[in-house]
């Protein structure tokens, strides 16, 4: 069975978003498989994290339709997305920052004991646990996450994702404030997860990042898809000229090529 | 805090030294900072109001006349605290004590007799007006926090129109008259010798409260032991045992030392034929009513802010409000729900208000607002938002209460207590701030 005959995990029909006359996201349709990381590019302002807040509930979409194992769903705040295993690492770390770890990672999906009081003595065991995995060296569970370094933040950000049993995964420059070390634990993370099933839709600048991690590659320029292509189909080039330009690669003139390198 | 179980030493982290200092102390036994250095401020303040009125302060009627008094601000502080650590604000809390406690006495005099034929002899008609008004409080809290959370009209906005609106209405209520009169049931709520539990419950009270240290510790250290975290050294539970211990029978002492006014003692022996000591006749009051109602609702609130989902939210959405919300959190319920909070709190203080005049005039309540909020940003509420603690607004309430009541107490009158409450204020939270910011 090739991978075009099976129901993608998420399919975005037409999906676009306005802030009052700005056009963020344009009729965008995107899919994405089980086990599949897709890998989505574009300059500032492209509607990359306004189109991936849609599926993840924090901004409703003005038009267009959503599936999940291709059953139409609404996805009208964030509990509908966590209710379709669909899980968020945003960018910003979406913290509280005066609450712990064990606080942060079970942040409106608690564990309460019989009478439906906190059971903190769990949810610190638990955390242990799922940091033991992805952050060895994580030792501050009682502490406001405040006085973490962005590294062990990103971390709580994460173990979130994961603890949770996601099938859906978005991440939002998931390296962006890490360091090599750091960066390639996540990347290990990112494959880990891709082989355990999950699909993943990962935003990044880091062009590097997503040709080593990404199946397909999609590039988005002024709120509307350009297209979404096989990694393994195209160059760093390529995708580079789709960022800049907006066109696909055969689209691409001379003119075009001459304006690259001038700005390269 | 290193895992015991696994013992990974992590480099950069030591295990504390032994005793060394009062900090390391304090350390070790988990006391909260805050907290601590405001129970010294506490004691200071009443320690020198001792000192200057040559010992006359620190009696046992002073001190308790001075907690019923703290007493209604402590209760509704409570809530102003998340109230305030969720980033909004209620400035109508003392026109709602006033409403509240008008509805009580209007409810007592005219209402439940002339309108639904409950008259005096009714049994637990008190109990009945006392529903209703915490049912009334809830609702008007409701309103306005449906209007701040849903509407999304600024919180400050909306209890400003709320102070005035409902001062306005109470007005009407009552055409412009005070009522005095309440069920005898109900005036036991404000305190005073018969309004408190007497010397056994008092010591009964003690002894559970003692009890009630002991169990909590343990539990503490059994749960933490069941999932292999750090334990406290022996010491400290022992000496924190020992601390609640004698501060619970301490207190309890110290309640039962106040008795009842000789003549009201006096007509008791007479009416029950008991034959009048040489050095008159003892009556132990014990702990007040009020004060058993303010230890009740600092335990219920201190549970829900810091054991309960809901409380969870309100410091989640105080830290960070776009987290709260990308967490799943539904923030305007939680926000609502604050207010609803709040009304019932402000319910409860307009009782003890109401049941200390045996009655409501026009201005009970005035300018609560400002001495809630006060007491709630001594005892480290930050209008930042995410941080502030319950039994910390309660010992905020007590110390403000203690200034102005001392003053008094030496002499000095309303508006030189003003000018001393408002330096203080600012003095405490200056300090608050410097510290914070050395701190991080």
């Amino acid at each position: 069975m090739t991978v075009a005959e099976r129901t993608p995990l998420v399919e975005m029909h037409d999906i676009s978003v306005a802030f009052g006359g700005l056009h963020a996201v344009q009729d965008v349709t995107i899919d994405l498989f089980a086990g599949e990381v897709i890998g989505l590019v574009g300059g500032n302002g492209a509607g990359k994290s306004t189109l991936m807040r849609v599926l993840s509930g924090a901004h409703p979409a003005d038009s267009g339709e959503i599936k999940v194992n291709g059953d139409v769903v609404a996805i009208r705040n964030p509990r509908d997305a966590k209710a379709l295993n669909i899980e968020t690492i945003y960018q910003t770390l979406a913290l509280a920052d005066n609450i712990d770890a064990p606080g942060n990672l079970f942040l409106g999906r608690e564990l309460t004991t019989r009478l439906g009081s906190l059971d903190d003595s769990s949810m610190e065991a638990e955390t242990r646990k799922v940091m033991g995995r992805l952050n060895p060296n994580f030792t501050r569970f009682t502490l406001p996450v405040k006085s973490l370094s962005g590294g062990q933040r990103q971390a709580v950000a994460i173990a979130r994702a994961v603890y949770f049993n996601a099938r859906i995964l978005i991440m939002d420059e998931p390296t962006a404030a890490l360091g090599p070390a750091e960066t390639g634990q996540v990347r290990n993370l990112v494959r880990q997860l891709k082989d355990e099933g999950i699909g993943i839709f990962l935003i990044s600048h880091d062009i590097h990042d997503v040709f080593d991690l990404s199946d397909r590659i999609g590039v988005m320029y002024h709120g509307r898809i350009v297209d979404t292509v096989k990694k393994d189909n195209v160059t760093a080039d390529d995708v580079l000229g789709m960022i800049i330009l907006g066109k696909k690669p055969d689209e691409v003139t001379e003119k075009d090529k001459a304006e690259i390198e001038l700005r390269g | 805090m290193t895992n015991v179980a696994e013992a990974a030493p992590i480099s950069g982290q030591t295990q504390p030294p032994a005793r060394s200092s009062l900090r390391d102390v304090l350390a070790q036994t988990e006391i909260d900072l805050r907290l601590f250095g405001m129970l010294v401020a506490l004691g200071l303040i009443l320690l020198i109001f001792n000192i200057l009125s040559g010992g006359k302060f620190f009696q046992p009627t002073n001190m308790v006349t001075l907690a019923v008094q703290a007493s209604g601000v402590a209760v509704i502080a409570t809530g102003m605290v998340l109230v305030i650590v969720s980033r909004n604000i209620d400035l109508s809390v003392g026109s709602l004590v006033g409403l509240v406690a008008m509805t009580y006495a209007l409810l007592m005099t005219d209402w439940l007799p002339n309108i639904l034929g409950m008259n005096a002899e009714f049994p637990f008609r008190w109990v009945i007006a006392l529903a209703i008004g915490v049912i009334l409080g809830a609702g008007v809290g409701a309103l306005q926090g449906f209007i701040i959370a849903y509407v999304g009209v600024p919180s400050f906005i909306v209890t400003l129109g709320g102070l005035l609106t409902i001062r306005g209405v109470i007005w009407y209520l009552s055409s412009g008259a005070a009522v005095s009169g309440l069920d005898p049931g109900f005036q036991l709520i404000g305190g005073g010798a018969q309004g408190s539990v007497g010397g056994t419950v008092t010591w009964i009270l003690g002894v559970l409260g003692c009890v009630a240290v002991v169990a909590l510790l343990f539990n503490s250290r059994r749960q933490r032991r069941r999932f292999g975290f750090a334990l406290r050294p022996v010491w400290a539970e022992l000496l924190l045992g020992v601390i609640g211990c004698v501060t619970m029978l301490g207190l309890a002492a110290f309640a039962n030392n106040n008795f009842w006014p000789k003549g009201l003692a006096e007509r008791y022996a007479a009416e029950n034929h008991i034959t009048v000591p040489a050095g008159g006749l003892l009556i132990p009051t014990g702990f007040p009513n009020p004060i058993i109602l303010l230890v009740g609702v600092t335990l219920v609130m201190a549970f829900i802010a810091t054991r309960r989902k809901f409380g969870r939210y309100v410091y989640a959405y105080g830290g960070n409000p776009d987290a709260a919300e990308l967490a799943g959190i539904n923030t305007r319920w939680t926000i609502l729900k604050t207010y609803v909070l709040m009304g019932v709190l402000c319910a409860l203080a307009a009782a003890i208000a109401s049941a200390r005049l045996n009655g409501a005039t026009l201005d009970v309540g005035q300018s609560y607002e400002l001495y809630v909020i006060a007491a709630a940003v001594v005892g480290g509420t930050s209008f930042a938002g995410g941080i502030g603690s319950i039994p910390g607004a309660v010992l905020g309430a007590f110390v403000m209460q203690s200034l102005a009541y001392g003053l008094s107490f030496m002499g000095v009158n309303s508006p030189g207590q003003n000018v001393v409450a408002g330096i203080v204020l600012i003095l405490a939270v200056g300090f608050d701030t410097y510290n914070r910011r050395r701190g991080s």
